[in-house]
């Protein structure tokens, strides 16, 4: 007779369907702040061309290959627990939790300079500047800011699947965990590919 | 549904191959922003953005190696924002 107790039930495409539809969710809440950017920049071209220049392109472009190298490490730590392979796999995990580390001292600095020059949300200096400079870093801080806390969920994920992977939760044979988190953590990749060009390039 | 999960053993060269791809086009990108190419460059940029997503989607995200079913989902969230995007400007412009 089979021991009906010791059957897991598990339903990998359900998992990874609810995962695509939160993320989803997330794709259109970036759009809203998105679609503000394009009609804010449409009205205050020159304005936002000008505030623009306050960015450090190098900084942005770190930061962008700091993320797109994280997203490898991860897509890889996927590919080796799928071959069993789980001290690699948590190798690359720990590697894209310390990228995402990286990007988020790196944004600090960026912050910091931002803010000790004045340029903060209600600064007397920054509310003395015309109304679409006051835009681009409103719309700046918030969605870097938002941003920055999903790479900070991410990070946090990660390392809750580096423990499980560890543990051996997340094998070999179930590895829907590490791969739901792999799927979030490229989102918040992607979405940084459009806020770079769109807040570093524009001069 | 399943009880196991596909494999697909994806070699590992190809997601090196897709890291290089991006950056290259972040490379090209940065190029493009010093070239001044006025009105233009915002296109540029968007093109190379999109398809840098479009990469780490049909690869990392494993769209490419998922059944139609999960490819054809991907369409709704990018038809719905095209729709809204799209739908403003027509009342941005002609305003």
């Amino acid at each position: 007779m089979v021991e009906l107790a010791h059957i897991e039930h598990r339903d990998y495409t359900g998992a990874k369907l609810g995962m695509w539809l939160f993320l989803f969710t997330e794709i259109l809440l970036f759009s809203g702040m998105f679609l503000l950017y394009s009609i804010y920049r449409t009205v205050h071209t020159e304005d936002f061309h000008e505030a623009a220049g306050e960015m450090s392109v190098v900084l942005g472009a770190v930061n962008t290959v700091i993320l797109l190298t994280s997203s490898m490490t991860m897509v890889l730590s996927i590919s080796a627990i799928k071959r069993g392979e789980r001290v690699r796999s948590m190798i690359y995990q720990a590697a894209t939790v310390v990228f995402g580390a990286a990007f988020l001292v790196n944004k600090f600095f960026e912050w910091r300079e931002h803010i000790l020059r004045g340029f903060y949300p209600n600064s007397s200096e920054l509310l003395a500047m015309s109304h679409g400079k006051i835009l681009y870093f409103g719309l700046y801080y918030v969605m870097t800011g938002i941003h920055g806390v999903h790479v900070l969920i991410g990070a946090g994920l990660i390392c809750l699947t580096f423990f499980q992977t560890r543990k051996g939760v997340v094998s070999a044979s179930d590895y829907i965990k590490l791969e739901n988190t792999g799927l979030f953590w490229h989102l918040v990749d992607v979405i940084w590919i459009y806020l770079f060009p769109l807040f570093y390039l524009i001069t | 549904m399943e009880q196991k999960p596909a494999q697909h053993l994806v070699p590992s060269k190809t997601f090196v191959l897709v890291w290089m791809a991006l950056l290259a086009l972040t490379a090209l990108t940065i190029t493009a922003a010093y070239l001044h190419l006025g009105a233009l460059s915002m296109v540029v940029n968007l093109l190379i953005a999109s398809t840098k997503a479009g990469l780490v989607l049909w690869f990392f995200m494993h769209l490419k190696y998922e059944n139609r079913f999960f490819q054809a989902l991907f369409l709704i969230p990018i038809a719905t924002v095209t729709i809204i995007i799209g739908l403003t400007f027509f009342d941005i412009w002609y305003r």
